[in-house]
């Protein structure tokens, strides 16, 4: 399934070359792969919850990965983002695109990340030494969705 | 009719309930008018739905505006902004 969520940690590599042998005609790799840091917004992360809303997040996700599609010469993509609890340094997300040429590969890959961050139901909530707290969306991540606007 | 509501993230807990069936009364057939049906329960959801322009809303899990229309049997969320990736 090219949209996976799920509480396991993911294995890039492995991922990566699932979607290489699958074809022959593969010559880019695009990937992106989000981190949990240990500081946001001035304060310490101990940790973090990510919640989703089951069946509308998968969908969202699958539609972004269609747009995608559309508007460049890609292969494959896949989305694998991770639910429940998280500690810093632990992977969150990862986005792989394959195509022909590496200039499509990219753009794919930022256009998904961009879009997932903005259109996809997950929601983070962190442990700092103030007591738990939601994650406020941030107006960057709406900026870096609306270059990708069509005009 | 009866619909599915869901609530999520910092919306559930405000509200303390992730979800419920309701009946509607004749008439609340939008996003709009059921924010503002669901407004008037008490302070709590008045203060959690009533002008809060971030809130989102999804109907059949799509993204819906104010406009759109609800049907018996569709499930409605409201949630905040999304902060995943």
């Amino acid at each position: 399934m090219p949209v996976r969520i799920q509480h396991e940690d993911f294995d890039i590599s492995a991922e990566i070359a699932a979607l290489r042998d699958a074809r022959r005609d593969v010559g880019a790799v695009a990937s992106f792969v989000g981190i949990v840091r240990d500081m946001n917004e001035g304060s310490s992360v101990a940790g973090m919850t990510l919640e989703h809303y089951p069946g509308m997040t998968e969908r969202a996700i699958q539609a972004i990965l269609d747009e995608a599609g559309t508007r460049w010469a890609i292969f494959d993509s896949l989305v694998i983002h991770r639910i429940g609890a998280l500690q810093p340094q632990d992977q969150i997300v990862l986005v792989v695109v394959t195509g022909a040429h590496r200039g499509d590969a990219f753009a794919a890959c930022e256009f998904i990340m961009d879009y997932l961050k903005t259109q996809a139901p997950f929601w983070k909530k962190e442990r700092t030494p103030q007591g738990d707290r939601w994650v406020e969306a941030r107006a960057a991540d709406d900026a870096a969705a609306a270059r990708w606007e069509k005009p | 009719m009866t619909v599915r509501l869901l609530y999520f993230a910092g919306l559930r807990e405000r509200l303390g309930m992730s979800g419920e069936e309701l009946s509607l009364p004749s008439g609340v057939a939008t996003v709009a008018a059921l924010r503002t049906h669901l407004s008037g329960r008490d302070e709590t959801w008045h203060a959690a739905l009533s002008g809060n322009s971030a809130l989102r809303v999804a109907v059949n899990q799509v993204m819906a505006n104010a406009n759109t229309a609800i049907k018996a049997g569709d499930e409605v969320a409201f949630f905040p902004p999304v902060t995943g990736g």
